[in-house]
């Protein structure tokens, strides 16, 4: 006996890109159902860095990630917790003259997007910087980006919006999407859901949905190599990445020094690692770049399941095939920053018809039309 | 299958050396199993010697006899330290090396000493990584002073030390009676043994003891002679706290009739038997489910010691207690499977044999929890500003508010959530305890709440490592 | 029933057995202290003191817990020349001159001499 529901919107996926949405759509008396496989923000979103960045984005997110940053500046309204988030301020490392051109370049390109970049070199780097290792010639600041805890943040969206009034149903994978030539309807192994709108934010397994519904994309699933250390005392305020480089780390209040860098590996649909060769490439690296590490512990690795697109560039859109499906997916590993904005501008999307934030970059369509590819 | 260029590809070696970790028990009759057979294993291990926990040697240097270190044991532990001497020229053996990482087909080493790192490829693997002790933690317990009793007994057996000079010993288990007795017979003084198990569970289970009135024996001789030298045995006790200002003075417990007791002492051995240790047979892929029996969950096995994965067998404690004998037992069978499956011909009788020896240690071990059951009504009574996770300290106030939020029980996600398991042991001395709070206060089942995800290193890594160069075979990315 | 202990030892473990070995000579916060051949770190130390480390997040003392490389509880500082180096006590032998550091203020400055940015 298969269980009826009928809603206006359903939200596949219960990450912090679909519970975010389902928030937002709550503040327009919009009804929404969230339908997640396993635990919300127990996937990408809950085992991320930790990174809430603008700086490095293209020039086509920064809009996109400002709007973000508005509502990470108001967490505790918004979802009720600040999930340790702190402005603590992001650092990319120059380790030479041609990285620290390239940030210059990247802050002129960049400076009215209200970033607040400072080139940081010489006498200002170490005043400002004693704790990085030989290598650092330079390195661009931002000082209100910052970090929080995903495993924190993510599954606080999605109680928030439960809160909210949205219905929020874990454990519950996502068989098909079709639709009757009326409305959508979902099924689960348990349930019929009517709606008229869908919002397809399953993560690394979007591409399925897409593709049921005649919107195949080319993403391609990227593990990340996570780490984290014992704790040590505090020394480092600033989170961390390296310009052209691949090592990016944060010390979060306790201790522990988080860090990524290079390729995991996948063992199935759903289990990632790190991998023990990315292992070894990462910690001489770490103590490279921070000295004081040289004497600490790693204690546990992991990995995640990142959906990136060629262009490295999410899918944020309207479907072009189907009126009242939307698609929120492919973040590559750098979508935790954008969640507030990305479920702000779905809700913008699906209530209004439009974005008041450009979007057209992040088309689902985009791979198919020449004149879009990068 | 979603598309992705970072799949794992480190398909099983077409041969090469059969592979064990862990030099205990079942790891030294697996190795000489399989010696007997023509094959020439690779023995890790990550102590300097072999002989595990239970037979552990002592340095160099030191002088007692086997029968100081082992007593009724001393047979046992000199066949197995002898047979492993005279093996060891024959045997690729890798003292203090920690396997931290299972990848595919390869196996990551740290060698401890030199802090240098490899990898090592295997076809066929025999995973005999034993136990520790079983915990269960009690108010005033990270003070210094409180050791479990394994290592209350590896401290006298592998150093010559009491844990302190007036000790308690206290939980359940055979082990109880058997390290206050080590320690009363070494001059150590020992205060007290308090049993949480009801004096009458011994009689409950005496019938089925007796299917082992050897190992039976001894519990009955280490009781007796306990009492007969005066140190006070209680039986059906609650423990309470242990408390001190920066070292352990007292434990606070209440005896079978409810009496509140204090025992002024210097050192706490604390224990309920044992848990294995699984965490290699986790990253190796191996299905787990849970055993009513251990009260935990543990990598399935066939009557054979087969994992679910091909190619790997596991022995001894690590895929669930059973003590000492049977592991030289199992080790011994998984090693039979092992040349089996190789196409080697293998005495079929001596399998049938083992197996059939396995099965009746099974039954002595249900006696054994009914003669020394789980203290089931631990969680319901842990106070709330007790510690559990000892390395992140996290209290079970802590714990329970988190569980109240998370109605489906996820253990993994109360651990994200409130970071209990998050620490250095990655959930060795904590998971227990999580665990029964967690069920009692959600009011499942234990089985229910799942179990803390296995997550590479095994032990913590030292990040100035240094690689060794790998050759092409030995790394697959 | 109390049983009356006048005053705790200095050190935590007490030595039953073996107290023939060799001395060995180390220096345990800055000051020289005298074990055993043979002894691991954690016997060193605490048969004459009842602090392997200060915890990071209770800031209490701690003495190890499970003799086995189990715990992680035992991890201790090294000063001197491998200044800012940890070793597992209850796992390391024991070595001549090592500099073995486990009050909180030792540690400190092991750690602060370690760190060449």
């Amino acid at each position: 006996m298969v269980k009826q529901l009928a809603t206006e919107v359903v939200v596949i996926g219960g990450g912090i890109m679909g519970a975010s949405t389902a928030l937002f759509l709550r503040k327009r008396g919009i009804q929404v159902v969230v339908l997640e496989r396993d635990l919300c923000g127990s996937r990408s979103s809950g085992v991320n860095f930790g990174g809430v960045r603008r700086q490095g984005r293209s020039l086509a997110m920064l809009p996109l990630s400002q709007r973000a940053h508005q509502h990470w500046g108001r967490l505790t309204e918004l979802i009720g917790t600040e999930a340790e988030y702190e402005r603590s301020g992001h650092f990319k490392i120059a380790r030479s003259q041609a990285d620290m051109e390239s940030l210059v370049r990247y802050a002129e390109k960049t400076r009215d997007c209200g970033l607040d970049l400072q080139l940081l070199d010489g006498a200002a780097l170490h005043k400002r910087f004693p704790v990085g290792g030989a290598k650092v010639v330079g390195g661009s600041f931002c000082p209100d980006d910052g970090q929080a805890n995903p495993r924190l943040l993510s599954p606080a969206f999605a109680t928030a919006a439960a809160r909210a009034g949205a219905q929020v149903l874990e454990h519950t994978p996502v068989l098909e999407v079709a639709h009757n030539g009326q409305r959508f309807v979902v099924r689960t192994p348990e349930m019929e859901i009517r709606a008229n709108v869908v919002v397809n934010a399953a993560g690394a397994w979007a591409g399925q949905f897409a593709e049921q519904c005649g919107e195949p994309v080319p993403m391609r699933i990227r593990p990340p190599a996570m780490g984290v250390t014992e704790p040590l005392p505090f020394f480092l305020h600033w989170s961390l990445g390296v310009e052209g480089g691949s090592i990016y780390c944060r010390q979060v209040r306790r201790g522990n020094v988080v860090f990524g860098g290079g390729p995991g590996l996948v063992l199935d649909d759903t289990r990632t690692r790190n991998r023990h060769t990315t292992v070894w490439a990462q910690l001489p690296q770490l103590v490279e770049l921070l000295p004081q590490l040289k004497n600490a512990q790693l204690i546990r690795t992991w990995s995640g399941n990142e959906g990136a697109l060629p262009d490295h560039e999410p899918i944020i859109s309207a479907s072009s095939r189907q009126a009242g499906l939307y698609h929120a997916f492919g973040f590559a590993g750098g979508g935790f920053q954008l969640g507030p904005g990305v479920g702000d501008v779905m809700a913008e999307l699906i209530a209004e018809g439009r974005s008041s934030t450009p979007i057209d970059a992040f088309r689902i369509d985009r791979f198919n039309d020449p004149a879009c590819s990068t | 299958m979603i598309g992705s260029d970072f799949y794992l590809d480190d398909p099983r070696p077409a041969d090469g050396p059969p592979v064990i970790v862990g030099a205990g028990p079942a790891g030294i009759r697996a190795a000489q199993t399989l010696l007997a057979h023509g094959l020439r294993p690779v023995v890790i291990d990550e102590a300097p010697k072999a002989g595990g926990q239970i037979y552990r040697r002592q340095p160099d240097g030191f002088s007692r006899s086997a029968k100081d270190l082992y007593g009724f044991e001393a047979g046992r532990a000199s066949d197995l330290h002898q047979t492993f001497d005279r093996l060891r020229p024959q045997l690729d053996y890798r003292p203090e090396t920690l396997v931290w990482n299972a990848q595919g087909h390869s196996l990551d080493l740290l060698h401890t000493a030199q802090r240098t790192a490899d990898s090592l490829r295997w076809r066929d693997l025999i995973v005999a990584t034993g136990a520790t002790d079983r915990v269960l933690p009690l108010p005033g317990w990270t003070l210094p002073g409180v050791y479990t009793l394994g290592g209350a007994q590896v401290a006298l057996k592998y150093q010559g030390c009491a844990i302190g000079d007036a000790v308690v010993f206290a939980g359940t288990g055979p082990l109880l009676y058997l390290v206050a007795y080590q320690y009363a017979k070494a001059g150590g003084r020992v205060l007290a043994v308090l049993d949480t198990a009801p004096a009458v569970q011994r009689y409950k289970a005496a019938p089925a003891m007796l299917a082992q009135p050897a190992v039976t024996a001894k519990g009955v001789y280490f009781l007796s002679w306990l009492m007969f030298h005066d140190v006070p045995v209680h039986h059906g006790v609650q423990l309470l706290r242990a408390e001190g200002a920066d070292r352990v003075q007292a434990l606070v417990w209440k005896d079978a009739q409810g009496a509140e007791q204090r025992t002024a002492c210097s050192a706490i051995g604390l224990g309920y038997a044992l848990r294995p240790e699984t965490q290699l047979a986790d990253l190796l892929g191996c299905a787990f489910a849970f055993a009513p029996l251990h009260r935990c969950y543990v990598p399935q096995i066939d009557a054979d010691r087969r994992s679910s994965v091909p190619g790997v067998y596991l022995a001894g404690d690590g895929a669930g207690i059973m003590g000492a004998d049977a592991a030289e037992m199992s080790g011994e069978l998984a090693a039979l499977a092992l040349l089996q499956d190789r196409g080697i011909a293998t005495d079929a009788a001596r399998q049938a044999k083992l197996r059939q020896q396995l099965d009746k240690t099974q039954q002595f071990r249900q006696a054994l929890e009914v003669a020394f059951p789980f203290p089931e009504d631990w969680a319901a009574r842990a106070p709330d500003e007790l510690v559990v996770c000892r390395c992140e300290n996290i209290t079970a106030g802590e714990l329970r508010a988190t569980a109240a939020s998370q109605p489906q029980g996820d253990i993994n996600r109360i651990k994200a959530l409130c970071r209990v398991g998050m620490g250095r042991c990655q959930g060795r001395m904590c998971g227990v305890a999580a665990t029964e709070i967690l069920a009692d206060t959600l009011k499942v089942p234990v089985a229910q709440i799942g179990r803390i995800r296995g997550q590479a290193p095994i032990k913590p890594l030292p990040l100035d490592m240094t690689v060794l160069p790998q050759d092409q075979e030995a790394s697959h990315g | 029933m109390a049983h009356a202990i006048p005053l705790l030892p200095a050190g935590q473990l007490q030595r039953l057995k073996e107290q023939g070995r060799q001395p060995l000579q180390f220096v345990l916060n800055g000051q020289p202290a005298q074990a055993l051949q043979g002894d691991t770190v954690l016997t060193a130390v605490l048969t004459q003191s009842a602090q392997l480390r200060s915890h990071e997040f209770a800031h209490t003392p701690r003495a190890g817990f499970c003799m086995m490389g189990a715990c992680q509880d035992c991890w201790v500082t090294l000063g001197g020349e491998q200044a800012g180096r940890k070793l597992r006590a209850c796992s390391t032998l024991l070595q001549a001159g090592m500099q073995i550091c486990t009050s909180a203020e030792a540690v400190a400055a092991a750690n602060a001499t370690q760190v060449q940015p």
